[in-house]
């Protein structure tokens, strides 16, 4: 039996990019806020202190700063005529659990989206027409424009001290910069991160053959900053322990150390951490919140009464607590209606691996997260969607991120996988391999899509949230001109021999492939095809608002955050000026 | 088991072995347990290579692995990393101890693994569906492959020849032995996975002693600094002392 608590005016679920910000930001308001957080506590010191935070083991192969899969997980199955099976250990993708989520052991790449990014439906048939739309496709535009979020794109920008180069200027096209980026009111706060050989190499390669390189946006500090609340963001030392791993420099920005604490200077806020919300309770005419249930880490069951609820967790458990608090129309496959759990997307990571002359060194140690050299050439709507047969695109680059051994230990094709000769093929290979790899974008299709399991409930009892996920023909063809590409690129660099990998396999679930899924709780004008309207708000349930990649209608070719922390930062200024005012519906039906 | 074991005692702490055998014996290879049955002695007869000072070695001490499962580990980590001219194999390294000390940890419980059923076997592509942890994962796997080995060479695997393991290991690679319990590839691959992971780990996981494999590949460690060196050091060779965790506390 939940023990009810005194009621407070906002609860906030998940306590990562999303929710931190929205903290933050109604901090001056005043208002009585707690957020809960499913995982521990986490401070730079004593949490992410070197050397113990450069642990290869721990971070990378054992998953510290991971989602508990004993607590709760999902099911998976490739296509709706299959049983889908719990994900028993982590793989494909790695949700953050603790305070800061994610956001203390991202990478750091921090992009805008392109003006497409955001208008991919109206965009792509402005050019080409419908007929260009496979049938199967729910292409979506975001209910916002660029212009619109270009303010809390760049308050971002500012706040995780992000380095760079522009490229578009308020419209002036500045050569080294991304010329193919939507304009910026200002430049990057930061300088760019010093290159690596490979990347000098990639840059050089990709200006031969005509294109347009530029420096990744990296919210791994170039120099000592100090963001516009005040806090301090350290030097990157390049140590190459970064992804997957908390930065004892605070140089890669992480909410743990920049909008949380001043979360507190609202002496009415307060996280609950290592606190798993089960629910979002409604009323008895299911069109009002009225608290969430939650578990303590000893398990007791509380009930918080709250005016407003926001859902900040990461795109699984957006969709789960949706689905099983039953906010929104589900969605059925079936039938194609509803709307929770529609427009599930993933992001494509392939490339090349490629393998340069003896006494190459690319010394791979040397890294950040976002370290690295790219090109737009072929993502956004660059690519002739009509001549290549797919829509979509991918950002093509080379960086160095790490050298830590475990995971990086590559041999040459025909090499021994172990016993004698192996070693020297390690050695012989470690310093001269590097890659040129392609992020690609990945359209929502009626097929793939995530509900409740019928038969696997997690450790709390609650139904499982089944994802049913394939590639489909409009990647597998951008996969495959993008693996040229970067055959080509790596090629100019000078490599001896390039691997590429290719075959047009199902996804699996099995390894590690990226951390960026998006879709569940789309954001949209029409209540047919979207969960939340333009300010993130339920259509059906409008004292409860989602925020985070959840709400993409599909995936870019490139990294989710920075349009996640943009979201954030839109929707706060929503409460703050218009909800909060009058707590209603803001969008009519 | 190995049969040439058949005539050592049936039991024997560990000081009684050092003192029967001195210490310069018991040289980093002996899988030695306190109340050891007959076929933990199995070990001594695989053909580790000693280390250059055995007497100062300290005799590996296992918390999870039994005397037939030392002497497995010990034999499976010095068969896929044997010491050559470019280096040190796994077995000196201490890969055995971080595979035992894996396997006793909560990893190796699965302590954060979903194992509640049912247990259906699924595509390859829906991942790992075994109701096992990964240490009942490991014991399976050694009771079922030794068992086979018996039938077959009347030895367990740390009494086969050093050409023996490897054709062992490799039809287990190409999946040409099936066990009864544990699926082969998964078996093949966890133990590939453990050793890789114990030889280039840092050292306070227990393998990879004196950071024998980063400086082997040239890894400058886990405590360097790049700021003012990525630039300078453009495709040329950096040489330091590879500093490990502890090095650094």
């Amino acid at each position: 039996m939940a023990t009810k608590l005194k009621p407070v005016d906002i609860a906030i679920v998940g306590l990562g990019w999303a929710g931190g910000i929205v903290a933050k930001e109604l901090a001056a308001t005043g208002l009585k806020i707690v957020a809960f957080e499913r995982g521990g506590p986490r401070a730079t010191n004593p949490d992410f202190m070197a050397p113990q935070v450069h642990d290869e083991l721990r971070y990378w192969r054992r998953h510290e700063l991971i989602q508990n899969l004993r607590k709760e997980t999902l099911t998976f199955r490739n296509d709706p005529s299959q049983l889908a099976l719990p994900m028993r250990q982590l793989g494909s993708f790695l949700p953050g659990e603790g305070v800061g989520g994610a956001g203390t052991h991202w990478s750091g790449l921090h992009w805008r989206w392109t003006e497409w990014e955001h208008k991919m439906y109206s965009g792509t048939v402005a050019k080409h027409g419908r007929g260009i739309i496979p049938a199967e496709m729910n292409l979506q535009d975001w209910p916002v424009d660029y212009h619109e979020l270009e303010p809390y794109y760049d308050k971002f920008e500012k706040v995780c001290g992000t380095s760079g180069k522009a490229g578009n200027l308020q419209g002036r096209k500045i050569d080294g910069g991304n010329i193919f980026e939507a304009p910026r009111a200002n430049e990057f706060p930061n300088p760019p991160l010093t290159q690596s050989h490979n990347m000098v190499l990639f840059e050089q390669a990709a200006r031969n053959l005509g294109y347009h390189p530029f420096p990744v946006p990296a919210s791994n500090a170039s120099r000592p900053y100090v963001n516009p609340d005040g806090i301090a963001i350290g030097q990157c030392h390049y140590c190459g322990f970064c992804t997957a791993y908390g930065c004892e420099a605070n140089a890669k920005a992480s909410p743990h150390f920049t909008v949380i604490p001043l979360a507190y200077k609202n002496p009415n806020f307060e996280a609950r951490t290592n606190s798993y919300v089960m629910k979002v309770n409604l009323d008895s005419r299911r069109k009002r919140a009225v608290s969430v249930t939650y578990l303590d880490a000893g398990g007791r069951e509380f009930e918080q009464p709250a005016d407003l609820v926001i859902l900040a967790a990461y795109v699984f458990g957006n969709v789960h607590l949706m689905l099983h608090s039953q906010i929104g129309k589900p969605y059925d496959f079936k039938r194609n209606t509803g709307v929770v759990g529609r427009n599930y997307a993933y992001q494509s990571m392939g490339g090349v691996a490629a393998l340069f002359p003896k006494d190459t060194y690319f010394n791979p140690f040397m890294g950040s997260g976002a370290l690295g050299t790219w090109i737009d050439d072929f993502n956004s709507d660059n690519p002739d969607f009509a001549k290549l047969g797919f829509i979509g695109g991918g950002g093509i680059s080379s960086g160095s991120n790490s050298g830590a051994p475990i995971s990086r230990h590559p041999t040459a094709p025909g090499s021994p996988r172990w016993g004698k000769g192996w070693k020297k093929a390690v050695v012989e290979t470690y310093h001269r391999m590097t890659t040129v790899g392609n992020q690609g974008s990945v359209m929502s299709y009626r097929q793939n899509y995530l509900d409740l399991d019928p038969t696997y409930t997690d450790s709390f009892g609650r139904p499982m949230l089944r994802l049913t996920f394939d590639w489909q023909e409009n990647e597998f063809r951008q996969m495959e001109f993008a693996a040229d590409i970067c055959a080509n690129i790596a090629k100019e660099m000078g490599a001896e021999q390039v691997l590429s990998r290719r075959g047009r396999g199902r996804y699996s679930i099995v390894p590690y492939q990226t951390t960026h899924n998006t879709g569940g709780t789309v954001f949209g004008d029409d209540p047919r095809t979207s969960a939340l309207n333009k300010y993130l708000q339920s259509w059906d349930v409008s004292n409860v608002f989602v925020v985070g990649s959840s709400a993409f209608p599909q995936n870019a070719g490139r990294n989710p955050t920075g349009p996640v922390g943009a979201l954030a930062y839109r929707l706060a200024d929503t409460l703050k000026d218009r909800y909060l005012k009058r707590p209603e519906r803001l969008v009519s039906v | 088991m190995s049969e040439q074991n058949n005539d050592e005692p049936k039991t024997v702490n560990r000081r009684a072995w050092l003192k029967l055998f001195g210490a310069g014996a018991a040289s980093g290879v002996l899988p030695l347990s306190g109340a050891a049955a007959e076929d933990s002695m199995s070990g001594m007869h695989h053909a580790a290579p000693k280390p250059a000072s055995a007497a100062d070695e300290p005799v590996p001490v296992y918390a999870f692995l039994n005397g037939d499962e030392a002497a497995f580990v010990e034999a499976l980590v010095d068969t896929f990393i044997p010491a050559d001219e470019v280096g040190p194999g796994a077995l000196e390294l201490g890969v055995a101890v971080f595979i035992d000390r894996q396997l006793n940890s909560g990893y190796g419980r699965g302590d954060r693994m979903y194992l509640q059923g049912p247990f259906i076997e699924g595509t390859p592509e829906q991942g790992y569906q075994l109701r096992m942890t990964p240490s009942e994962l490991v014991r399976n796997g050694i009771l079922d492959l030794n068992a086979y080995l018996r039938g077959k060479y009347k030895r367990t695997f740390d009494g086969l020849t050093e050409e023996d393991r490897i054709a062992v290991l490799t039809q287990l690679e190409k999946g040409e032995i099936e066990l009864p319990t544990v699926p082969t590839a998964i078996f093949f691959y966890l133990m590939y996975e453990l050793t890789m992971q114990g030889f280039f780990a840092d050292p306070l996981h227990g393998g990879n002693k004196g950071k024998a494999s980063w400086k082997m590949i040239g890894f400058p460690g886990i405590g360097e600094m790049y700021a003012d060196k990525i630039e300078a050091y453009r495709n040329k060779k950096y040489m330091s002392e590879p500093m490990s965790i502890q090095d650094l506390l």
